[in-house]
């Protein structure tokens, strides 16, 4: 099977700080990578790289076999990656339903629209009329993931979806995987729970203070394995 | 001119303010810039109006259907070619950027038409009024409101109905965001500025017709601008028309009081809304 996505040798940088050092990935189409870390491993800075928030200082990124070198974000959303960036950052002034149809600026044919959306994510359909800042935490997760999949990705980038939800939330949020990988999108989470993590994923990645320090498929590797290589000793 | 005459005038002068308020709000509200060239730019479509009078022989009216396009076109280009490559996490460049702006523009032109009061002249419709009992309303005026009301009206359908309009609010609201659903600020940035400067268009050939202007009117015109957006309120178009009302019967009210402190009132009553309710009329206060 072909990669939909490639990263190969990729670093970033804050300043002088290397945040990510020669990663190498590869997602397949329709598959789910769980790419797990402790705080500050640079899961987010990897996933701020693949959406075009920021330049790798290094190595490629390819999508479909073409480079991303240049590509700046909204038109990588165009090509079907999209993002549901940590913090949800949705629109705060804007109603539930214009956050939905700001996530479709770029027009993208696909499965989902408003209907599908509200389907899947009833905790969203309940709120179309509010003003997204004024949800709560678990329905505003719901939104951002809803903006994100109103682009049609091919490829869905999840960052930190559980974090500072309460347990039952993060069950309902999670709910909507299965739909989302029935329409055939392939997912890449990034998570710190990571039992959370290998439940949805296929293939698991763990990153350790920039450093790729454990691959394999999610179902073979044991957990003493992940424990090394989340923390390092 | 008895009192009730001076606010009726007043709150049709507010019409005018508004249109110069809401391009300054809008470019501040999507982009966080404070474009000190507003009133400058007014100027320009003011004396660019001028001579398609004078030179071409259109009526006032006619100019609008040049100046506007014109003025919307260099917006874009203005926000894409000079704004966007001065913007940072400090507004301090761009402000400055907009501050050369409004010295290339009032020296371009004063070397072009000289220091002399010009006025785009309406023919009949200078002086024509309406009675209503024992008011006496001037058309143009009324005209002007009117427009003012429909702009407005328009600017806030484009922002809550269209596509490009909610990517703009989107933006505002939060710019990586934005471009994460797909969105170009970039382009998102140059529709805004070239609203702000259509709007801005219209209101210097408007203001044009009714008082005279010279090469350095722009920074009053901004100050007159900059007053009506902090009584109505930042953001809000609807606020931008209250505060250009309570402005222009303050104006009046004071001329009617002593005509020689007509901008003196306008400026106190502005101060007195500062110190007052700093978030302005219509605003919503800025939590910390």
């Amino acid at each position: 099977m072909t990669a939909l996505l490639e990263v190969r040798d990729v670093e970033a940088r804050y300043g002088d700080a290397l945040a990510l050092s020669r990663i190498s990935l590869e997602v397949a189409e329709q598959q789910t990578l769980a790419v797990i870390g402790a705080n500050g491993a640079g899961k987010s800075t990897l996933l701020r790289c693949l959406a075009g928030l920021m330049p790798v200082s290094a190595g490629q990124i390819r999508f479909r076999g073409e480079s991303l070198d240049r590509v700046p974000a909204h038109r990588r959303v165009a090509a079907g990656i999209s993002l549901v960036p940590e913090g949800r950052r949705l629109f705060a002034s804007l109603t539930v339903t214009d956050n939905l149809l700001v996530g479709a600026h770029q027009r993208r044919p696909g499965p989902w629209d408003l209907d599908a959306v509200f389907e899947a994510l009833p905790l969203v359909a309940q709120r179309r009329d509010r003003y997204a800042g004024a949800l709560s935490g678990g329905e505003q997760q719901a939104v951002a993931i809803g903006r994100a999949l109103m682009a049609n990705p091919e490829l869905l980038l999840l960052d930190e979806v559980s974090l500072g939800l309460a347990p039952v939330v993060i069950k309902q949020v999670y709910e909507v995987l299965p739909a989302i990988k029935a329409a055939g999108t392939t997912v890449l989470v990034v998570e710190q729970d990571v039992r959370q993590a290998l439940a949805v994923a296929d293939e698991v990645h763990c990153l350790l203070e920039g450093r790729t320090t454990l691959t394999g498929p999610a179902g073979s590797v044991s957990q003493e394995e992940v424990a090394r290589a989340y923390f390092g000793v | 001119m008895d009192l009730t005459n001076a606010v009726l005038q007043g709150v049709l002068l507010g019409g005018l303010y508004a249109i110069f308020a809401t391009g300054l709000s809008l470019v501040f509200g999507v982009m966080r810039i404070v474009n000190l060239a507003h009133g400058d730019f007014a100027t320009l479509a003011a004396f660019v109006a001028l001579v398609l009078v004078t030179g071409v022989g259109l009526p006032v009216w006619a100019t609008l259907l040049v100046v506007v396009p014109v003025l919307a076109l260099l917006g874009y280009a203005v926000q894409r070619l000079l704004l966007q490559r001065a913007l940072s996490p400090s507004p301090l460049p761009v402000l400055l950027v907009t501050f050369a702006l409004s010295i290339v523009i009032q020296n371009g032109l004063l070397e072009v038409f000289s220091s002399d009061q010009n006025r785009l002249r309406l023919g009949r419709l200078d002086t024509a009024s309406l009675h209503v009992g024992a008011f006496a309303l001037g058309v143009y005026p009324l005209l002007v409101f009117v427009v003012a009301v429909l702009i407005l009206a328009g600017l806030a359908l484009f922002l809550s109905r269209t596509r490009t309009g909610r990517a703009m609010r989107a933006t505002s609201d939060d710019r990586e965001a934005a471009q994460l659903a797909g969105v170009d600020h970039r382009h998102v940035y140059g529709v805004a500025t070239a609203l702000a400067f259509a709007t801005v268009a219209v209101a210097g050939v408007l203001s044009g017709a009714q008082t005279s202007f010279t090469p350095s009117s722009g920074p009053s015109l901004l100050i007159f601008a900059f007053e009506v957006v902090i009584i109505g309120g930042l953001g809000n178009l609807w606020g931008s028309l209250a505060g250009g009302i309570v402005l222009g019967v303050a104006q009046n009210v004071g001329a009617w009081v002593d005509p020689a402190q007509q901008v003196l009132a306008g400026h106190l009553v502005f101060l007195l809304v500062l110190a007052l309710r700093p978030q302005g009329l219509f605003g919503r206060a800025v939590p910390a």
